[in-house]
């Protein structure tokens, strides 16, 4: 297999008393995208919250690009490279949108690598951002704000980047209009996790597939394959 | 009518001192959700400290305002370290960093008598700044324009650092979400050491500056601490407009309540916090804690 970008091995995670990840590993690949599929409680976000340093695991191991990340604070994290679009958000929404972005900006984690990202380049990406540069966040509609976390997540150049879904609570239009955003970022070479409930977003974007049940993993695997062999998801992701 | 002017004069000068004062506790209440109680104690010391650099120690005298800065680097670094040693241990526990922080206060408190004694010390007011200035029939005391003056700078200094700056916009993401900041790759904790460091020097140099007016004695410390709750009950936590707002209204109300009706002073001074707390309880400009 290829490089290795991010890489959770046999994490057993705890909330106060509930084992809420059992045993679970899987990798992402180079510049791939990895779909994390699973119902609400499946431990989807409990994975995204290992994998930046909020929730350290009991035991196993999380690497960034083969190196031990583990037990290291959210901030030294970052700079090995990892970015989040968390769930709900969670923009500073006290600050403008482009005091959101500056007060993540870092220069590129990679390997002598250019980087791209700067508030000028996630302005380009995004004019609706730029035109409301210097409005208090938390008058944004849902939709700008997606934008602005991802956006935000971008300008630490990141490496590897985790969209927690990125869809949620969004109108459809809107919707596309983020899954084509994560198709660019995807298509320049990030390795990408996404983490979605409705698995018809994410089999058309993603090189694999994850899907958690119940805080263990149950389905490695890819889009091809899934729909090849009529895998039935429903047993695990519910209705759709 | 000059004595209306004078007390009004007053009220904001002693307004500009908790201002001084509150701002820093504010700051690492609404940052940090640490109730600091050593802010009356920082305040206490930066006055003594300061006092003692102005008497003299080994036969050098400072002059004034080199010892008021002195004084609040002094504090600064003390606020830090209980910071870094103490605080730092504590993260989430409200009822521990009360027991602690009350604890340091009452040690501090002790410690001070033991090197100051239990009377009181009254600090000169610099000579350059003694005397009055007339405006028509009102007569203001020169030193106290210079309290409200130095007030204003440091609150419109405070302002540009935060909504002007990198830092203060990391320092108000912090206040936001801090475990999204920590993910976004900002030091909170750095972050929340240089806030702690910054409020006790304020209120060291709140201390020492409102030394010619209010002198230094023992129990300084619990005067000037239940102020700086009311200020920031009043005026919302971590909401630095808050704090100035807070600190006029307190400064008007226990200086008017002070002179007009003694007896009710203190009634006077804790109702509004009262009417505050049951029906907005995150202050007149605070934010909901989440």
């Amino acid at each position: 297999m290829a490089t290795s970008a991010l890489t959770l091995e046999h994490i057993n995670a705890f909330y106060s008393d509930s084992h809420v990840l059992q045993n679970v590993s899987f990798e992402l690949g180079e510049a791939r995208m990895l779909g994390l599929l699973g119902r609400n409680g499946a431990g989807k976000s409990t994975c995204m919250n290992v994998s930046v340093g909020l929730l350290h695991p009991r035991t196993g191991d999380v690497a960034v690009y083969g190196n031990r990340v583990t037990h290291l604070p959210p901030e030294q994290i970052a700079a090995h490279g990892v970015a989040l679009v968390p769930q709900g958000r969670r923009i500073f929404k006290s600050l403008t949108v482009r005091e959101n972005l500056i007060v993540a900006a870092r220069k590129s984690s990679g390997n002598g690598r250019h980087s791209p990202w700067t508030a000028d380049t996630v302005f380009t990406m995004f004019p609706r951002l730029s035109e409301r540069r210097n409005q208090i966040s938390a008058h944004l509609s849902g939709g700008e704000q997606q934008m602005l976390a991802i956006g935000r997540a971008l300008m630490g150049n990141p490496r590897v980047l985790l969209m927690d879904e990125p869809s949620e609570g969004l109108a459809p239009q809107i919707v596309h209009e983020v899954m084509n955003t994560i198709r660019k970022l995807k298509e320049s070479g990030l390795s990408i996790v996404l983490v979605e409930q409705n698995p018809t977003l994410v089999f058309d974007v993603a090189d694999d597939i994850v899907i958690l049940n119940s805080g263990h993993v149950a389905v490695v695997s890819t889009p091809a394959e899934l729909t090849e062999k009529k895998v039935d998801l429903t047993q695990h992701l519910g209705v759709f | 009518m000059n004595f209306w002017i004078l007390l009004a004069v007053n009220s904001i000068t002693f307004g500009g001192l908790l201002f001084l004062l509150s701002a820093g506790f504010s700051l690492i209440f609404g940052l940090m959700r640490i109730p600091n109680l050593t802010h009356g104690s920082l305040f206490m010391l930066g006055a003594y400290v300061g006092a003692t650099l102005i008497m003299g120690i080994l036969s050098v005298q400072l002059d004034f305002w080199l010892a008021a800065v002195l004084s609040a680097l002094v504090v600064a670094a003390f606020g830090a370290l209980i910071e870094r040693l103490l605080l730092r241990r504590l993260p989430g526990e409200p009822l521990a960093q009360v027991l602690v922080t009350l604890g340091i206060s009452f040690m501090v408190a002790d410690f001070c008598l033991m090197v100051w004694g239990g009377d009181p010390i009254s600090v000169a007011t610099p000579t350059h700044l003694v005397g009055f200035v007339r405006y028509g029939v009102a007569v203001f005391p020169l030193y106290r324009l210079a309290i409200i003056g130095i007030a204003a700078v440091v609150a419109v200094a405070l302002w540009l650092l935060l909504e002007r700056t990198r830092l203060g916009a990391m320092i108000r993401a912090g206040v936001d979400d801090p475990d999204m900041a920590r993910v976004v790759g900002i030091r909170v904790s750095q972050i929340f050491t240089i806030v702690f460091g910054l409020g006790a020097a304020l209120a060291g140099f709140a201390g020492i500056i409102g030394g010619p007016i209010l002198s230094v004695y023992p129990g300084l410390d619990q005067d000037m601490l239940p102020l700086a709750l009311v200020v920031v009950i009043l005026g919302g936590t971590g909401s630095l407009l808050g704090s100035f707002v807070g600190s006029l209204i307190v400064g008007f109300l226990y200086n008017f309540g002070q002179a007009l009706l003694p007896e009710l002073a203190y009634f006077i001074l804790f109702l509004p916090m009262l009417l505050v707390l049951v029906l907005r309880p995150q202050g007149l400009f605070g934010r909901q804690l989440p």
